[in-house]
């Protein structure tokens, strides 16, 4: 099927780490792996689902794929899951007594940190799980170590008995680097074994194995001091010694090449008599960790000296361009900011290119709606595409913070109702994939206790945002066969919203959207207002007959730019003056080439400038 | 570029999502390995395919350590929009080589008026001093009947400028292609030789050598 899934042993390829991590489960010999989608670790499952006698899917959300996982482990088969960073706050309440339990069948969690928030709402370190739910950490540098701590981290899960958490970043995730992979071991499910005082985790249980966890964590300890993929790189240099993993490990050794490196390969638990060495040997250690300082925090409660985050940035990548003046500070050297060498050209102010909605986005009318009532609506929102509706032109959104909230959010708010708010309706924005993942207990609160808010479930039958993947609700599996589909209005139904507040509406219908959400914003009990168009960019997408601009017919009215689509621009403008008052006209063009002909804008046009695009000068003059 | 321990070659491609920058940066990393050069290669995708900047760093040399490029240290900067070239210029070093598409792409911020598009990046660019070279690669394209073709144009355009022949590059670039889809191996052979004939290279050197 491709190169990655056929490629014989041996074979040196240009991998991704997702890539090279997907290859690596497969190659273990993985039956069980699940996933929700997710920046930047989406690609991973994306991936092994093309691989053979893996038992993929994409799972409803993080914490299902984890507790999927834990569940063939103790079939004893090796399983896997994987996610980004805040997904393992969702898995969390899996982890944090599984981690008693244990595994049987090697048990591989990879989380994907977004140091320095390409796409995320923040950025939390995830090594700290290691330390809280005791369990090792693995961090690798590139592909192939990622390829290597894959595999290495099923053995770990086997050998000590529990999951094992892959810390990755986005930096490891999406770079391409070369990678040797090798061949697959079948390592069939060893089958479930009756235990329950280790897998039914009552008080008693539960109690009777932290003896077994702390003697698991010291055991680890350790390996971590053995551990083959945490290496001293040497120097000859010996004014700074470095600690550092990931990434970051790789801008140091190119930065600072002749200084001593200790490159940690398992972050939990460390391996302090070999920091203590390199500390012994060097004038001073500098930890360079993304982004917490979690190393340097334990290296110094072990009182070993060091620095860290004193001459380091708190958050984003560490690369040559901050360590280099960080480094220099620490030595009391000029930190080469005056110096000769640099940019060609200083940085010039260029307008911001900021992520849109797409051409023909079945989101653009709602938020036009929205952003024609913007006075009348507090709007709370949630995590997919449509979260851009905070933004230019619509300005129609008011929160947002994590995958479900704006269901729980919207109750909140409607019952603080603040006198200052009275006239105010609540409305919940959230997506289709973002509702089954979280959003529908929320839902069942603002039924359960009459909450006052106006739900906006954009069904675009996609999970949008990461690339289209399918979910409970498309009526397709990761493979794209056929698979049972949710169907939103029997399930909000289900959830106890009555039968005449649910309305299916087609988003490209804009007086009927328009209509709809004024009805049930007037109306005082939990309505639910479903859209059924797919997004733009999947395959089940069909464009129709695009429109134009009729050029003389065009008063101006930009209108149809509230719209917010990226096929509509300016042709020019024009200031005009009536009753004393200046006004500024924006005449228009549509790029027949992107219009997908969804026919939102012309019913906002009010001269009847726009039509299709092969209609005929001679009906332009009839227009 | 880089410090001496760990000398590479940086070459930082930029344009918008859906030009195919990722592309054209996996057959230049391709030609590299072909040429037993380590490769590493970085881009940050997620929000990037709605409309927004895409910038990819391709590093090559004996041994890569860090992926991204610092700024200040591209030795070629290869953009397929000429805004997005002029955002990324501070990323070339000094006697570093700018290669950008004169195309000029509208964002919703620029068209609906909020933000004003830059009258003359390209001019903007030389008033530096940095060695830039405009190509016109999408009307190259149209020529030739496919504006799909613009970045074969602009990575002919690169391709007498790094540290392996051109040859080598075009090599990649009809591996991508022509193996899945063999009538356009012919037309992307021709859109290579227009980029690289638009920056006085390929057969328009031979002729002014002759």
């Amino acid at each position: 099927m491709n190169a990655l899934t056929e490629a014989p042993a041996s074979s040196r390829l240009l991998l991704s780490g997702n890539e090279a991590i997907a290859r690596a489960v497969w190659e273990a010999g993985t039956i069980v792996a699940a996933a929700y989608p997710g920046t930047p670790s989406t690609e991973i499952l994306e991936v092994l689902a093309g691989f053979p006698d893996v038992d993929t899917h994409w799972a409803v959300n993080e914490k299902v794929s984890l507790e999927v996982a834990i569940g063939a482990s103790i079939g004893g088969a090796r399983a896997f899951c994987a996610m980004k960073h805040v997904g393992v706050n969702v898995a969390a309440d899996a982890l944090m007594s599984q981690t008693l339990a244990g595994a049987r069948g090697g048990l591989v969690i990879a989380v994907a940190d977004d140091v320095g928030l390409s796409s995320s709402q923040n950025e939390q370190d995830s090594r700290f799980w290691g330390r809280f739910a005791h369990i090792p950490v693995l961090e690798p540098a590139d592909s192939q170590e990622a390829y290597e701590m894959t595999k290495l981290a099923f053995e770990l899960s086997e050998e000590f008995e529990t999951p094992v958490l892959l810390r990755l970043t986005t930096r490891v995730c999406h770079v391409k680097a070369l990678c040797e992979v090798g061949a697959r071991t079948p390592r069939p499910a060893t089958g479930f074994e009756s235990d329950p005082g280790r897998w039914v985790l009552v008080p008693a249980n539960a109690r009777n194995r932290l003896g077994t966890l702390f003697s698991r964590e010291t055991a680890l300890a350790a390996h971590s001091e053995t551990f083959e993929m945490t290496q001293l790189l040497p120097g000859a240099d010996s004014r700074v010694g470095f600690v550092a993993s990931g990434p970051a490990a790789l801008a140091v050794r190119e930065t600072f090449p002749d200084a001593p490196l200790l490159k940690l390969g398992m972050t939990h638990p460390l391996p302090l008599e070999r920091v203590r060495e390199l500390a012994g040997q060097v004038e001073r250690l500098l930890v360079v960790e993304e982004v917490e300082p979690l190393v340097e925090q334990e290296l110094k409660a072990a009182g070993i000296a060091c620095h860290g985050k004193d001459v380091l940035p708190r958050s984003g990548e560490l690369s040559y361009v901050v360590l280099r003046p960080a480094v220099a500070r620490l030595l009391g050297e000029d930190d080469g900011s005056g110096a000769a060498e640099g940019p060609v050209a200083p940085a010039a102010q260029v307008f911001p290119r900021p992520p849109t909605m797409c051409v023909g986005c079945p989101h653009l009318s709602p938020y036009y709606v929205l952003s024609k009532i913007r006075k009348q609506v507090i709007i709370a929102g949630d995590i997919g595409c449509y979260t851009l509706g905070f933004g230019h032109p619509w300005n129609a959104l008011d929160t947002t913070i994590c995958m479900g909230s704006s269901m729980g959010m919207a109750l909140g708010l409607s019952k603080a109702a603040a006198e200052a708010d009275k006239d105010k309706a609540v409305v919940g924005v959230i997506g289709d994939s973002t509702f089954l993942h979280m959003g529908m207990q929320g839902l069942l609160d603002i039924v359960y206790t009459g909450g006052n808010v106006t739900v906006l479930l954009l069904d675009n039958r996609a999970v949008g945002m990461t690339g289209g993947q399918d979910h409970p609700g498309t009526g397709r599996d990761i493979h794209g066969a056929e698979a049972p589909q949710v169907d939103f209005a029997k399930l909000v139904a289900a959830l106890g919203v009555r039968p005449e507040r649910i309305h299916v509406v087609d988003p490209y219908e804009l007086p009927t959207m328009a209509k709809t959400i004024r009805q049930e914003i007037a109306t005082p009990e939990p309505s639910v207002i479903i859209t059924n168009q797919p997004c733009v960019l999947i395959d089940r997408f069909k464009p129709r007959e695009p429109f134009r601009v009729i050029d003389d017919q065009c008063n101006g009215c930009s209108n149809c730019l509230r719209v917010g689509c990226p096929a509509i621009s300016v042709t020019r403008t024009e200031t005009e003056t009536r009753r004393g008052r200046e006004r500024e006209l924006k005449f228009v063009t549509i790029d027949t080439v992107f219009c997908t002909g969804c026919t939102i804008c012309v019913k906002t046009c009010g001269p009847g400038a726009i039509v299709p695009a092969g209609a005929s000068a001679k009906e332009d003059s009839r227009a | 570029m880089s410090g001496t321990a760990f000398p590479t070659t940086d070459i930082l491609l930029a344009g918008i999502g859906g030009q195919g920058v990722l592309t054209a940066s996996e057959i230049l990393a391709q030609a590299a390995i072909a040429q037993g050069f380590d490769v590493k290669k970085t881009e940050v995708a997620g929000m990037a395919q709605r409309g927004g900047m895409v910038t990819s760093h391709l590093r090559f040399g004996e041994k890569v350590m860090a992926p991204a490029i610092a700024p200040g240290s591209a030795d070629l900067l290869l953009a397929f929009e000429v805004a997005e070239g002029l955002r990324c210029l501070p990323f070339l070093r000094k006697g570093g080589r700018a290669v950008v598409n004169t195309q000029r792409v509208l964002p919703p911020v620029v068209s609906s008026g909020l933000f004003s598009y830059p009258d003359d990046p390209v001019a903007q660019m030389l008033a530096t001093g940095a060695d830039v070279h405009p190509v016109d690669g999408t009307r190259i394209a149209l020529a030739l009947g496919e504006p799909r073709l613009a970045n074969t144009v602009m990575l002919g355009a690169v391709a007498d400028h790094l540290p392996f022949g051109a040859e080598a590059l075009l090599r990649a670039l009809l591996e991508r292609f022509g193996s899945r889809k063999p009538h356009l191996a012919d037309l992307n052979r021709r859109a290579f030789e227009a980029g690289r004939e638009a920056v006085g290279g390929g057969a328009a050197q031979a002729a002014a050598s002759a």
